[in-house]
């Protein structure tokens, strides 16, 4: 469980994180989305401590992280910017980590066995693809068997098998009853592991939401019609809010109007129709739609700021 | 491939620990001893505090009879028994800045204090393990160039010194502790500065650019200024003879203990306050 209440963080002028309010609940993978630079790796800095809030607070599993005598036990974090020595083995940069709790050798074997780096493990980390340098992350994140799972982007850098397999963990995890909490700027990679997201765009937060949610709010009123009448269809549906967007040839997008509204306008005006379909956006146009406002509002202020 | 995603099991851990003072000291000698760059700062340190007394022995005897007086007069067995601790300081200095602060260029200092949040016990552990291994080293190390020194040099009486002579064995061992000290320093500056080459060029101004400079101060303000140098403080650890304008060996000592002792209090506010 991870519970943050108005947290704030700025970086001399600049605010990175801004007033996050929300909750990671146990037992389902939460999905921590939001653009490169919206202040994803800022937030998990925070909950951990290695960054002090401007203002706020975030607790885990109902303490400040600095609070927790055996902190490994509570929350097994993999950091996106790098973290390990580069002179040092996997082993060794494990082991480290593992003394401090007391956690015994074999608990480090198994894990670099559990993450395949069972060939590598005495190398030097600087020597390791990003790929490997993922795996060794999390192998240290999972070392003190923690009840709070805080990946950040996890499956940079890996392959598809690689990727595949971090799916499948954190399905594992979640189903075990652990808090999983994964940052992706991948919302493809979301749709298919989250069940939850906490969606922020320049440190403020857009969405708290079920995946299916918010698919369902960002698809609303998104019509694909087809018919031999186009042009005259177009002008029956002209109204306040209403907008087109051309699809392939002999359809239209319309948005701002439900199927039935469409198909009402049709029948009175007494156009035939071909196809009436309610658009399923995918989670990659849900989290554009959303975020575009923001991006838009920074563009804008930025130029007015030149 | 199976399409039926199989949830990846992670074995469950039968014993939970907490974090012990213990464990930090034992995690941070596994960092201390796994890393090359620390090894050979500690392989070099111990080679030069005992290569650069024989070198300096081996000519002083082999130019001994063509020397005049006064250079004569100019040598003394315990300066050459002691000519690698000045060396040595510079590696082990490199050595003690680059335990901080290649923690904060590789970025492992966020895994390291995301196992220790409350940061402190890290600090204090490093300090603890570096001393003890530097002393295990340097110790030995003394005393093999104080030992070694003699044999090399038994045959010019002038230079023979007894280890039972009065400030003798205090001023070899004291060249122990000097070095051991002086890591400690250029450590609490690794964890000052965060940054190598920053923390080596602080270190370097303090002990080897402050001193000289003194030199352009009126000859009084310089002989009042120069003894409560970190450097000149420190220096009297291994000094047999007490000179004009300087410290005696306890209070220079002490002084030099305080100067630690104040470079450390320094890092550890600044590591619990700073963001990582």
């Amino acid at each position: 469980m991870i519970e943050a209440q108005g947290l704030t963080k700025d970086y001399g002028s600049k605010r990175a994180v801004d007033g996050l309010t929300f909750t990671v609940r146990p037992g389902i993978v939460t999905g921590f989305l939001g653009p490169n630079g919206s202040g994803k790796s800022t937030t998990m800095r925070l909950i951990l401590g290695l960054d002090a809030p401007t203002r706020g607070d975030v607790t885990v599993n109902g303490r400040h992280y600095r609070d927790h005598t055996a902190p490994l036990h509570e929350v097994g974090a993999l950091l996106e910017a790098r973290s390990v020595h580069t002179g040092r083995s996997a082993y060794n940069h494990l082991l480290a980590l593992a003394q401090t709790h007391g956690i015994p050798k074999r608990r480090v074997t198994e894990l670099i066995d559990l993450v395949g780096l069972h060939e590598v493990a005495r190398k030097r980390t600087g020597q390791f693809s990003l790929g490997m340098g993922q795996r060794l992350g999390i192998a240290a994140s999972l070392l003190g068997d923690p009840k709070t799972v805080m990946l950040d982007e996890p499956v940079n850098g890996l392959d598809p098998e690689g990727i595949h397999w971090v799916r499948n963990l954190l399905k594992g995890l979640a189903a075990e009853g652990r808090t999983v909490f994964v940052s992706s700027h991948l919302m493809s990679e979301m749709a298919l592991t989250a069940d939850h997201l906490i969606v922020i765009g320049r440190g403020k937060l857009i969405a708290d939401t079920s995946v299916d949610d918010f698919v369902a709010r960002a698809s609303q009123k998104v019509v694909l019609v087809r018919s031999p009448e186009l042009e005259r269809l177009r002008k029956a549906l002209v109204g306040p809010g209403v907008s087109f967007a051309d699809a392939e040839r002999g359809a239209l997008e319309v948005h701002g109007l439900t199927t039935e509204q469409v198909g009402d306008a049709a029948a009175d005006a007494r156009i035939a129709l071909h196809e009436l379909t309610p658009h399923q956006a995918s989670l990659e146009e849900a989290f554009m739609n959303l975020t575009r406002d923001e991006l838009e509002f920074a563009t804008e202020t930025e130029e007015a700021a030149a | 491939m199976s399409a039926i995603a199989q949830p990846v099991r992670i074995p469950r851990l039968d014993a939970t620990g907490r974090v012990a003072f213990r464990r930090v000291l034992l995690s941070e000698f596994t960092k201390l001893r796994s890393v090359r760059s620390t090894k050979w700062s500690l392989v070099v340190g111990f080679l030069l505090t005992i290569a650069f007394p024989v070198i300096f022995a081996f000519v002083t005897r082999s130019h001994w009879h063509s020397m005049s007086p006064g250079d004569r007069r100019g040598r003394h067995p315990l300066d050459i028994a002691l000519a690698g601790v000045n060396v040595a300081q510079l590696a082990i200095a490199v050595l003690g800045v680059l335990l901080v602060s290649a923690e904060y260029s590789t970025g492992s200092i966020r895994s390291t204090f995301t196992a220790v949040p409350k940061r402190l016990p890290v600090l204090w552990a490093k300090i603890l393990d570096y001393a003890v291994v530097s002393l295990v080293l340097t110790v030995p190390a003394v005393l093999m160039s104080f030992f070694a020194s003699q044999a090399i040099l038994h045959n010019i009486g002038r230079l023979q010194i007894s280890f039972t002579q009065a400030g003798v064995a205090r001023s070899v061992v004291g060249g122990a502790v000097y070095v051991m000290l002086v890591g400690i320093f250029a450590l609490a500056i690794g964890a000052i500065v965060r940054n190598t080459a920053g923390g080596i060029a602080t270190f370097a101004a303090i002990f080897f650019v402050l001193p000289p400079l003194m030199n352009i101060l009126p000859t009084s303000w310089n002989n009042a200024i120069t003894q409560y140098l970190p450097s000149e403080a420190g220096r009297q650890l291994f000094s047999l003879h007490h000179a004009a304008h300087s410290l005696t060996p306890l209070a220079g000592g002490l002084l030099f203990v305080a100067y630690c002792a104040a470079a450390v209090a320094i890092a550890a506010v600044l590591l619990v306050r700073r963001d990582v």
